[in-house]
């Protein structure tokens, strides 16, 4: 029941919408088939499966609006669902900043589905569970991870002639390899539309390398390093960015892109003018859908383009209000990189820092995007071209805006939480204090 | 869901965001809010569908947790209603032992055919993962306490108070805050009731109806002179109390030292919203700290965040044992440092007890959501790591003999685990006020209000902000600061505790959307504690140049 296909969706939703009386409707229907498996201490904790999908009606009356949802999809139940936005949108205050909906629009495909991933059972879940926890065991390792997947659909439809409607496939895949003696630990994160991607076995092994490689690690002095940052240390941050490009905010003065004295820094230098951001749903790689939940289309849009500001998110009241075109927020972050291997940059760094990722950051000022966090699960100090040895994990407080006026090298894009995040090497990386934390 | 995110999604975070609200359940009308529940007799004969099927699929315990989470959430900007959403989520969960694992299944299906199929699933579940299972569970005993019901002392349903009330209520504080130099507000009111019914094999049924409520803003004034812009939140504590808690009284209010204004029971949204349009303003003209040691003066609506990271969370006995490594972390907190019976946690003062019973607080229930009756217990006493935090799985780790009731799921659809409950900081027991305080600190900086937190995987090292900072100089306040953020190793912080104000000065702070677990969950806590000092802490300057 989860994936409804196209022409089931249409039907449910036509069907809604041929019993409303409001000045227009607006209809959503999606759902979903998740799978998971978790284990710690070396064996399974839990498992389970959850199956749902769910319809949700907004009802407009001029700029009066409301909303109701169900998930039942007989007659009676649609009519109900309809009645009761309906009634509820003729008691709301009116609202000035309603948009009436769109009319019909067109939409690129993404390749957002893989029937194999959609196709996962619960033994392929113990299998991965079992090449993590097997090796760990024989090194004297304690594993601890969770396997995510997921598969379902999403459709909306308006009274105004617009149809949407996509399918999308996911697997997440995370585990944590800890020393027995408590003296090491490595991480990795793996994540892919396509199931058939996925080595298991491969990533439990990077993760247990790093645990090994990370035992007995010693303290440095906190203080600004070359860093060279993994893409799952550096994605949080570079999305934090990416993610606070609104034009309204930046208009209204409260945005790391409003300029002093009114108006914005769009088309002005941010950072280094080798960096290159963009999302793009069409992407082959880390395919999103390719439409928002206005059933904008998304395109192919660049945020940074040689360090110079490009553009900025618009809602479509917020474009109409300022006379432009509305620019949906990214599905995706895309960050061009270079050729270089995470080798080749521990090659050519004479002192400095690997990080292989940052953990519970949180924005110190949202003013100038400044964060705070910790390196965790493998952090190396390299000297004269070679990892010399584990060091303890450190408090940072740093801007991505200065981190990537800071860059000294880019390296290999990977795939990571649905972008793609070159390895960088940047200098002048604050640090600012210690943590025993293993 | 972590907080940060909630906070952006709910456009608290950030001006003009699209409001969506991500938690659990399905937009319902008002109405739909206020009918009865599901019969009590009904509840009982369906979740003994439930316990006969896992029984006869050869499960050695069950339970079966028959849900209905109604949820209403209000977000006004300035003098708009942008949006009032009500949920609903109903379902069943059925947990059970078999082979000596867990297992669990839920569904939508609130039928016999559902409830036993949901039972016959789990039980599978947990026979498959035997196979790779190391060590069998063991459960703490635990009463039957026959048919029980529990539900949160509120004079006033939330739901049941007209919408047109409560949005005039977040309209007139955006206004205030506007007519004392916001530019912006963004306001909201979160409201849950969790109707829970539990039944298990051990001869337990308990039907429970919690009610939470958290009025909450988020305030900015801009200056265009210089291009900085400066928020402050507001210092409302979410609590297990119905609309009541939105009616003021003087008598549950305080000034305190640098004309701050301190709520206990009640709340006076207006006031705040008022106060905080006028701090804004002043903190775009204070000065920036200089970086050193300072003692600092910490109020219980900052302190409760500060327990709750570097306590909390690092006496959950699951952390200690590695169930969380792959997400949360652990915990420094480690069972030989238990064992050794001297392990100096904090200073001799600092006596920190865990309560799932206290009026008022978030996380207060009768019965925890494995059938265990709650309670209070000690978990640091007179300095020393003395108790954790466990569950009935985990009870005889710890060489107990019963579970401490702190068993939670955020809904029937997920599986139930270790989740905090309400720790608090006893309050010093000679009088001492917060002017006593301030009076007795050379150098210092007294914080209000939660701000950036940030700790380590096994609770070490942390880094807290706040909303509000002033700077105390000879005895005296000196003026609003800005730019301070505090580090510390946990152990260090808390040996450096010199003087706790007495209980006229405590109060709960809370924890909304605490996450945990994966697929991760949320759940609601409360902190109790008095204005706190702490000596000799490294403060740092967080200002930057982009």
């Amino acid at each position: 029941m989860a994936i409804l296909s196209k022409e089931e969706a249409k039907q449910i939703l036509e069907k809604v919408m041929s019993f409303s009386t409001a000045d227009s409707l607006e209809a959503g229907l999606s759902g979903s088939g998740r799978g998971n498996i978790r284990y710690a201490r070396n064996t399974v904790t839990t498992s389970g499966f959850n199956d749902d999908i769910s319809l949700g009606v907004t009802a407009n009356f001029g700029k009066r609006s409301a909303s109701s949802t169900i998930n039942e999809f007989d007659d009676e139940s649609l009519r109900k669902v309809v009645k009761r936005a309906e009634e509820l949108a003729k008691l709301a205050p009116e609202n000035p900043e309603f948009m009436e909906p769109l009319g019909p629009q067109e939409y690129k495909e993404s390749k957002t589905y893989f029937k194999s991933t959609a196709d996962i059972s619960p033994e392929f879940r113990a299998e991965i569970a079992k090449n993590s926890i097997e090796p760990a065991k024989a090194k004297d390792v304690t594993a601890a991870g969770y396997l995510e997947d997921s598969s379902g659909f999403s459709s909306i439809m308006n009274s105004k002639g617009l149809f949407a409607y996509s399918q999308e496939s996911e697997l997440e895949f995370t585990v944590t390899m800890r020393t027995s003696d408590g003296t090491g630990s490595g991480w990795v994160s793996r994540d892919y539309n396509d199931v058939n991607q996925f080595n298991g076995a491969e990533a439990s092994a990077v993760a247990l390398e790093k645990a090994i490689m990370s035992r007995e690690a010693k303290a440095i002095e906190p203080g600004k390093y070359t860093v060279i940052m993994e893409p799952a240390a550096s994605v949080q941050l570079l999305g934090n960015m990416l993610y606070n490009m609104g034009a309204r905010q930046a208009d209204e003065g409260r945005s790391f892109l409003s300029k002093k004295g009114g108006g914005t820094k769009i088309g002005e230098k941010l950072v280094d003018e080798r960096v290159n951001i963009y999302s793009d749903p069409f992407n082959e790689l880390v395919p999103a859908n390719g439409w928002n939940g206005d059933g904008l289309p998304r395109e192919r849009t660049s945020w940074i383009e040689n360090g110079v500001v490009k553009n900025m998110s618009y809602s479509r009241y917020w474009a109409k209000k300022q006379g432009v075109e509305p620019v949906p927020g990214p599905a995706n972050g895309i960050m061009v990189g270079g050729d270089a291997t995470t080798e080749d940059l521990i090659k050519s760094t004479k002192r400095g820092i690997l990080v292989t990722r940052l953990w519970y950051i949180r924005t110190v000022d949202p003013q100038t995007l400044l964060y705070t966090g910790l390196t965790r699960d493998g952090t190396f100090y390299i000297e004269n071209g070679k990892i010399k040895h584990p060091i303890k994990n450190m408090r940072f407080n740093e801007s991505p805006i200065i981190m990537l006026n800071n860059l000294e090298e880019l390296g290999q894009q990977q795939r990571i939480n649905g972008n793609l995040v070159p390895v960088m090497k940047i200098r002048d990386f604050t640090f600012t204090s210690l943590s025993d934390a293993v | 869901m972590k907080r940060r995110e909630f906070l952006q999604l709910a456009g608290m975070g950030v001006g003009g965001a699209l409001l969506t609200v991500p938690l659990i359940g399905n937009a319902v009308d008002m109405d739909r809010l206020l009918e009865s529940p599901i019969d009590v007799l009904e509840k009982k004969r369906l979740a003994d569908i439930g316990l006969n099927a896992a029984k006869a699929n050869g499960a050695t315990y069950a339970d079966v947790r028959i849900g209905r989470y109604l949820n209403q959430y209000i977000f006004t900007r300035e003098d708009k209603l942008q949006n009032a959403v009500n949920t609903e989520s109903f379902g069943v969960g059925v947990r059970v032992i078999a082979n000596g694992t867990w297992g669990f299944a839920s569904t939508l299906d609130v039928s016999d055919a559902g409830i036993q199929k949901a039972a016959e699933k789990a039980t599978a579940i947990a026979k498959a993962n035997g196979k790779i299972q190391t060590e069998p569970v063991q459960l703490a005993p635990v009463q039957s306490y026959g048919e029980v019901s529990w539900k949160t002392p509120l004079e006033k349903n939330a739901v049941a108070v007209p919408l047109k009330e409560k949005v005039d209520l977040l309209l007139s504080a955006n206004a205030e805050a506007i007519n004392n130099g916001a530019n912006y507000v963004n306001s909201a009111l979160f409201m849950i009731n969790e109707q829970k019914y539990f039944a298990s094999t051990e001869g337990s049924y308990i039907d429970q109806d919690v009610h939470c409520i958290w009025p909450n803003f988020n305030v900015t004034a801009i200056d265009p002179d210089t291009g900085k812009y400066k928020s402050r939140q507001a210092l409302s504590s979410p609590m297990g109390m119905g609309f009541e808690y939105m009616d003021p009284r003087a008598s549950s209010k305080k000034e305190g030292p640098g004309g701050t204004m301190h709520y206990f029971d009640r709340y006076d949204m207006i006031e705040d919203a008022g106060l905080a349009g006028k701090q804004t303003k002043e903190m775009l003209k204070a000065d920036s700290i200089k970086a050193g040691k300072y003692d600092l003066v910490l109020d219980p609506n900052h302190l409760g965040l500060t327990i709750h990271e570097s306590i909390g969370h690092a006496t959950e006995l699951d952390r200690v044992l590695g169930y969380e490594a792959n997400y949360a972390g652990t915990s420094f907190a480690t069972l030989d440092k238990w064992k050794s019976k001297d392990f100096k946690y904090g200073s001799d003062i600092v006596n920190v007890f865990a309560d799932k019973t206290q009026e008022g607080s978030l996380g207060a229930v009768g019965y925890d959501d494995e059938g265990v009756k709650t309670k209070k217990w000690d978990l640091i006493k007179d300095g020393i790591l003395v108790n954790y935090q466990a569950i009935r799985d985990q009870a005889h780790i710890i060489n107990e003999d019963e579970s401490h009731g702190c068993c939670y799921s955020q809904s029937w659809n997920d599986v139930q685990f270790q989740r905090m409950p309400n720790v608090s900081l006893e309050p010093g027991k000679e009088e001492y006020s917060p002017d006593d305080m301030i009076k007795d600190v050379e150098k210092g900086i007294y914080i209000v209000g939660r701000g950036s937190y940030s700790i380590d995987q096994q609770r070490y090292n942390f880094q807290f902000g706040g909303t509000l900072f002033f700077e105390i100089e000879e005895g005296k306040i000196k003026g609003p600061v800005n730019d301070v953020a505090y580090q510390s190793n946990t152990q260090e912080f808390w040996n450096s505790c010199s003087k706790i104000c007495d209980k006229s000065d405590y109060k709960t702070f809370g924890s909304f959307f605490d996450g945990k677990g994966q697929p991760s969950q949320i759940s609601s806590v409360s902190h109790g504690s008095a204005t706190t000092r702490f000596d000799g802490v490294n403060v740092i300057n967080t200002a930057r140049n982009i």
